[in-house]
């Protein structure tokens, strides 16, 4: 058989389109690749159109088999699972053949990668929830994170339920995008660059009195960094209060003294170097 | 004094009270308040300390100024300490200044005595009021109910707080007596179960008039001080037992007793806190409440405390040969349950993989059994996992192995702790 790989735009209705064509051509792909770049030269390409009625088609196909399968599949499209595309593919293919009934079964050969990659993703979720720091901004709060998933569409319901009345921006650096919430309308974008405001004096100061408060509550006698990092990966601590240097501490403007962050009597946070990349995602495997 | 002084004095003379979590909470944001506690459902934990416990809430003194002595306080009146006391606005500023920054889910309020339980309550009270009314936060609050406290205001502060807790401290009256001489069990006991009766009423109004105030809507809990007194492990798994049946607690934390003080009646200064003993006891916590375990299988008379080598789970299954093998294919929930290395979401999701086919032994690992501990005790369609030979004699040794090679991370780091 033709090695064959199919170029998308990177987009879930595009994911479904290659399903959809791969019907229409009776052919199976050997990759899903949204990059042209990363493609070898030696392949066959099939550039995959998007259009919003296949995709619909596909879509409606799916929730009919199982709507379960349709979630976990819009889920898995979030994360890092390496050929993540591919995998989904033979996902639905299965489930077109065989109906839904292999679903059942967490240890399915086909449906165990999905399967693992949205625990990993949902687990990723329910620490942000937690991790994410917001500052207050002039009237807006803004927070930043580096998920190795993309968690936005995840985290979207939560925030704005905490923050109902109020305006806010999360921005994910791992895959440059941002959630932003006024007024009751949230929405995800691509944003390419951006960088945080500098804090004023009051902002500064809460975030001193959050990195005391941290530093205090630890018990010497408990002390137990490896129990830490297990529960709370040190990759996440990059864009946490608790662990950033005196700069992050010190007010906008202003070259006054600042009480040194670190409390007397607890256990000064280890910094983390912020800036320091790369941050792309990682395999999970 | 600034408030960042406070701060500091107030956390670190609240930090050895174990309940951190915000569980049991489920009002959902409202247009015009501040938060919500929905995400608490799951036990959302915001950091994490130096020592590896969760930071889920803002834990803090009203005050550590206090009347009483019990001696294995820090802040007993007899200690020379700095002391401090929030003003009910500066805490009320920090809560909010905090769970609007997503440091927290919200508010853990602890006291000393500050001139009488009463008054101490009354400054408590005034904090959470502010809260509540004037700065509209419907996150989470956990309030302690101090013994001694008139029931009015126990009662005002149930329909403020989310959950209340009275701790108990020492498990035993003869502890009290002797180490906490300004506590009765009495006193202790009274606002407890009124705390009780009040939630149970609550729910039954909330049932019939959707706009009833709710009284501690998530329950109760207390902490039991672990090693501060001779009191067994069996003692005080009873007593736990006791206390989820007859006081519907939600909760009961265990604290290992960081000795803060030289004193004849307490362990010495150099004795290391129990940390794995403290661990033993809320596994066999969660046999009891989620894993239809009673305090009386785990431990008896003759057996008074845990092994320190080996989890409950297993040293119950080692104890218990004839409930094995555990056929997976077969066994109904409860006893899938009984297996170690076979957790609640494992045995969930073997009883629905089954129902696709007969289970063979190498599926298991993918459905989340940890095969290092439960290969021992379960067939697979009749079968046991291939090459597996052991003996009553070597299975012990062999789970200890396994307990110290590449146990869950607490273990494990708790070991390096005690080497
Ligand atoms: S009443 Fe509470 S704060 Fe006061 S000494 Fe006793 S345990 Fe400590």
């Amino acid at each position: 058989m033709n090695e064959m790989i199919y170029l998308y735009d990177g987009s879930f209705q595009g994911f479904l389109c290659c399903v959809f064509d791969s019907y229409v051509y009776k052919e199976v792909p050997t990759a899903i690749c949204c990059d042209e770049d990363s493609v070898p030269a030696l392949f066959d390409t099939r550039g995959i159109v998007t259009d919003r009625n296949h995709a619909e088609r596909v879509y409606r196909k799916l929730v009919k088999c199982s709507p379960y399968a349709a979630s976990l599949l819009r889920k898995c499209f979030l994360t890092c699972l390496p050929q993540r595309e591919l995998r989904m593919y033979h996902l639905i293919v299965k489930l077109l053949e065989q109906g839904s009934g292999f679903l059942r079964d967490p240890s399915d050969e086909t449906l165990y990668p999905v399967l693992r990659a949205v625990r990993h993703l949902e687990g990723e979720v329910h620490l942000l929830k937690g991790f994410v720091r917001f500052s207050q901004l002039g009237d807006v709060l803004g927070g930043e994170i580096r998920p190795k998933n993309r968690v936005l569409p995840l985290l979207r319901h939560h925030f704005c339920a905490r923050y109902v009345g109020d305006r806010f921006f999360l921005y994910d650096r791992t895959h440059r995008e941002v959630l932003l919430y006024a007024s009751g309308q949230a929405c995800i974008r691509p944003l390419d660059d951006f960088q945080m405001a500098q804090p004023d004096a009051a902002e500064a100061r809460y975030r001193l009195l959050w990195k005391r408060f941290y530093d205090t509550i630890a018990i010497r006698e408990r002390y137990n960094p490896r129990c830490r990092q297990t529960q709370m990966p040190k990759r996440y601590w990059s864009t946490m209060t608790e662990f950033q240097g005196a700069t992050y501490f010190t007010p906008q403007s202003s070259c006054a003294a600042v009480p040194d962050p670190g409390a007397p009597a607890g256990i000064p946070a280890p910094e983390t170097l912020s800036g320091s990349g790369p941050f792309a995602p990682e395999s999970i495997l | 004094m600034d408030v960042l002084e406070k701060l500091t004095i107030l956390t670190d003379a609240a930090k050895y009270d174990a309940a951190c979590t915000s569980s049991g909470g489920n009002r959902t944001a409202k247009k015009g308040m501040i938060g919500n506690t929905s995400s608490s459902v799951a036990g959302c934990c915001h950091s994490f300390s130096a020592d590896g416990r969760c930071v889920t809430l803002l834990k803090v003194l009203m005050t550590n100024r206090c009347i009483y002595d019990c001696k294995y306080c820090v802040n007993r009146r007899s200690n020379d300490t700095p002391r401090a006391a929030f003003t009910p606005e500066e805490l009320a500023d920090l809560t909010i200044g905090f769970y609007r920054r997503n440091y927290i889910e919200g508010l853990f309020l602890s006291s000393g005595v500050f001139r009488s339980p009463d008054d101490t309550t009354g400054l408590m009270i005034r904090t959470l009021r502010l809260l509540r009314e004037k700065y509209r936060f419907n996150g989470y609050i956990h309030a302690k109910a101090i013994p001694g406290t008139a029931p009015e205001l126990v009662e005002q502060l149930g329909l403020l707080a989310d959950r209340l807790s009275v701790n108990i401290e020492l498990p035993s009256e003869t502890g009290l007596r002797t180490l906490a001489p300004d506590k009765t069990k009495e006193a202790i006991l009274a606002p407890m179960r009124q705390i009780r009766t009040r939630n149970l009423q609550s729910k039954e109004e909330l049932v019939k008039y959707r706009h009833a105030p709710r009284f501690a809507p998530a329950g109760q809990s207390t902490q039991l001080i672990v090693g501060a007194t001779p009191d067994s492990d069996f003692h005080i798994l009873r007593l736990t037992q006791a206390l989820y049946r007859q006081y519907r607690l939600k909760r009961v934390f265990y604290s290992a007793y960081v000795p803060v003080v030289e004193h004849a009646l307490l362990p010495a200064k150099t004795v290391k806190p129990p940390l794995l003993r403290e661990h033993r006891l809320y596994q066999a916590d969660w046999l009891l409440r989620f894993y239809g375990f009673r305090a009386e299988e785990l431990l008896d008379e003759q057996h008074p405390d845990f092994d320190i080598r080996l989890d409950p789970k297993c040293s119950w299954a080692v104890a218990h040969p004839e409930f094995f093998p555990v056929e997976v294919n077969t066994a109904d929930y409860e006893a899938l349950l009984r297996v170690p290395g076979i957790g609640m979401t494992s045995a969930r999701r073997i009883l629905a993989a089954r129902r696709t086919g007969s289970l063979r032994p190498e599926q298991l690992p993918r459905l989340g059994v940890v095969m290092k501990r439960a290969q021992y005790f379960l067939t697979a369609s009749g079968k046991l996992p291939e090459g597996l030979r052991f003996t009553q004699d070597s299975l012990l040794r062999r789970l200890i192995t396994v307990e110290n090679s590449v146990p869950d991370f607490q273990q494990l780091s708790l070991f390096d702790a005690m080497a």
